[in-house]
């Protein structure tokens, strides 16, 4: 196959592809739903691709790949954005030399996420470019357009996907050439790249000139197309993404304004269009980010109803707003609600913090599937890493008989993520009824499908790597308690030992082992294909 | 065909819901068709339900199938055919398990490539294209278990219409 073939590829295939063909020299990230399979697809075709423990430690890498000169590819879904903001707002000052792509995979409806927040937020806060594909033939036009927008202004650039971008198939045409990626080198540049109040403030004037110049440019580039409708230009509507091909769909012979570069905004050619037709609504998913800055900027134009915030956007969402129709809509089918895997490890775990009536603090990953029934052995979940903080605030205050019930339940890939911090923090403010941290390890990324992590000793194509061994850390940071178990299909032993844990009073880490049911043929696999041949005996 | 063709698949996870969808959207997608197939997954592997709509045409825009306009919906799961019934147009045509007598199958877990067997007497798609993303779909030891299902649940599907036909 040459590379001018058409392909039937996914949003995030698409983008792996336009990485390879672009020269990215390094993608990273963190897994995440919808955004996973960009780094596993870049890895496949060739890509040299990395797990980074979270994603703010894969911006920074980032960040240095393009510091090199080279093209960074960051992967991550919209929670994972917050973890990175903290580089994110600051190298948007220092600018880079290379291309720094972030890819922020948004989750309206929630389908696998623990929130709908909008990242186009992100990018007006940080100051940065942001790209919007609507489909997996723009995912691909996009990579290059952030790459060239990145290089040619020196800024991070954010391309933002959803859920319905992300994985969605469709056919790709692919570019027939494609310009070389520039050698990696070196330049010094103290004044600008270190963020000293004296520095950072002309940082920020030139952040400042070059989102205006981008502005200027908005107008003119084809990223942000407007499409003329049939006849009486009556019905105009301004969208963006996936929500542009629900708006087609339901009002075809409206004109359009697409955009494709959501920030900064082309506000000339949204004013032109405004005035060219005589009912203009914004069609977007999630907040109101365009109808906002429209309106602010003086325009007159229709924006939803606040119901329509909630969840993915779709056809008939998008007639009804058109409608102005606020009836209440057709319950979604409810469905089978998943649940966790016969013979999976994290089942005795459960049924033992069920049956000591623990109150739990747990954390994202399939675990989080034991506040369901049967168990209902989960009292709260809110981001990567919570479990910990959480577990100990609430020790500090709940009288001792509570107290000495909590427990956080963490996984291990969560651990690596954000959890160690939480570890440090038990051991430097212990609460007076001790804590018990539980760490569920199963040995992968279970829950975005099973991807590698520094606690697995392998790396992101399941090569030998350095391993995290969360005993040897606990010991190491100095925590008085650390047990291991290898859990079994009976949850009586890891009960007797959770008992014995609470009733100790002290800080306590419980590393409960056993590899996830559904990974476990692929590790002895990948375990058998890493031990060095056995030696010949003679 | 100057229409968009659309297509649900629905099932619990385990089931080749997203697989059945790869081979139709790979089948349309050979013969020339624009093609979105657009799914949700994530829970899929805890058993949860899965569905898939796959649209094709001479040009598709939204990748979802808007409610009430399935042509076809093929549900692996009897309780996936009650709770997506609703999304099928009112002519719409529910392709289930019934239909295929699953004895017949090398692999009763190919009823997935059954059912599409089942849907392909509706389609204008050209048998090669069918086996081409066959092949395209799975690993080489799976071919022939998937390419019996498939002619299996083609078979059921004419012997069930000559039946219905006037003699």
């Amino acid at each position: 196959m040459t590379s001018s073939d058409r392909q039937l590829l996914s949003g995030n295939g698409a983008i792996a592809l336009a990485a390879i063909h672009a020269g990215v020299a390094l993608g990273t990230g963190y897994p995440g739903t919808p955004s996973t399979e960009i780094l596993e697809e870049f890895s496949r075709r060739g890509g040299k691709a990395q797990w980074a423990p979270n994603e703010k430690v894969a911006l920074e890498v980032g960040i240095g790949v393009a510091y090199g000169g080279a093209r960074a590819l960051i992967t991550m879904k919209h929670v994972g954005l917050n973890v990175a903001a903290d580089p994110l707002f600051s190298v948007a000052y220092t600018g880079v030399v290379g291309a720094l792509v972030i890819v922020s995979a948004d989750d309206p409806g929630m389908a696998s996420s623990q929130n709908e927040q909008d990242n186009r937020r992100y990018a007006v806060a940080a100051g940065v470019p942001m790209l919007e594909p609507a489909d997996p033939q723009e995912a691909y036009d996009y990579t290059f357009a952030a790459i060239e927008i990145s290089e040619r202004w020196g800024l991070p650039v954010l391309l933002r996907l959803t859920t319905r971008v992300c994985h969605t198939q469709a056919p790709v045409q692919p570019r027939t050439s494609f310009s070389t990626a520039p050698e990696p080198h070196f330049a010094h540049d103290l004044k600008g790249r270190n963020l000293i109040p004296p520095n950072a403030r002309p940082a920020h004037r030139r952040l400042r000139h070059k989102l205006a110049e981008i502005e200027e440019w908005s107008e003119t580039t084809p990223l942000n197309q407007a499409l003329p409708g049939n006849g009486q230009a009556q019905l105009g509507l301004i969208t963006s993404g996936v929500s542009y091909l629900h708006a087609r769909e339901a009002e075809p012979g409206a004109s359009f304004l697409k955009l494709g570069l959501t920030h900064p905004l082309p506000l000339k050619k949204i004013r032109q269009f405004v005035r060219g037709v005589k009912r203009c609504v914004v069609i977007e998913e999630n907040d109101p980010c365009l109808a906002d800055a429209i309106r602010a900027a003086g325009m007159a134009v229709e924006s939803k109803e606040d119901l329509f915030r909630l969840g993915e956007l779709n056809v008939d969402r998008v007639r009804r707003i058109l409608a102005c129709d606020h009836s209440p809509e057709p319950a979604r089918p409810a469905g089978k609600p998943p649940e966790l895997c016969e013979g999976c490890s994290h089942r005795v775990v459960f049924q033992a913090l069920h049956d000591l009536d623990c109150i739990v603090a747990g954390d994202i990953g399939c675990y989080a599937l034991g506040v369901l029934p049967p168990y209902s052995a989960m009292d709260c979940c809110v981001c990567m890493g919570s479990s910990i903080g959480i577990g100990l605030g609430l020790r500090h205050v709940l009288p001792r008989a509570e107290a000495r019930r909590v427990v956080s339940v963490i996984g291990d890939s969560t651990f690596v993520h954000s959890g160690i911090t939480g570890l440090v923090e038990m051991i430097y403010n212990p609460p007076p009824s001790g804590h018990v941290v539980i760490l569920l390890d199963n040995s992968t990324t279970a829950m975005t499908g099973h991807q590698e992590h520094p606690g697995t000793g392998r790396t992101l194509n399941h090569q030998p790597a350095s391993k995290v061994v969360y005993e040897d850390l606990a010991r190491a940071l100095g925590l008085p308690e650390v047990r291991v178990i290898a859990l079994g299909r009976d949850s009586s032993e890891f009960a007797q030992l959770l008992r014995s844990s609470l009733a100790a009073e002290k800080l306590v880490l419980i590393v409960a082992r056993r590899p996830c049911v559904l990974a476990a043929a692929h590790i002895r696999e990948y375990e058998k294909r890493a031990a060095p041949p056995a030696a010949i005996s003679t | 065909m100057n229409k968009t063709i659309n297509v649900m698949i629905a099932g619990v996870g385990g089931q080749g819901v997203i697989k059945a969808s790869d081979v139709l959207s790979r089948a349309a997608f050979r013969s020339g068709y624009d093609v979105k197939k657009s799914e949700l997954h994530g829970m899929s592997q805890r058993g949860g339900s899965v569905c898939s709509d796959v649209r094709f045409g001479p040009r598709v825009w939204s990748p979802m199938v808007p409610p009430g306009e399935a042509d076809f919906l093929l549900a692996l799961e009897p309780d996936e055919l009650l709770i997506n019934r609703g999304r099928l147009r009112q002519e719409g045509v529910v392709v289930s398990p019934e239909l295929v007598e699953t004895a017949r199958l090398s692999n009763r877990k190919s009823l997935n490539l059954a059912l599409l067997g089942i849907l392909s007497v509706h389609l204008d798609i050209p048998a090669a294209c069918w086996l081409e993303a066959i092949h395209a779909s799975f690993a080489e030891k799976l071919h022939a278990a998937n390419e019996q299902a498939f002619a299996e649940g083609r078979r059921a599907a004419e012997a069930h219409r000559q039946g219905r036909s006037p003699a």
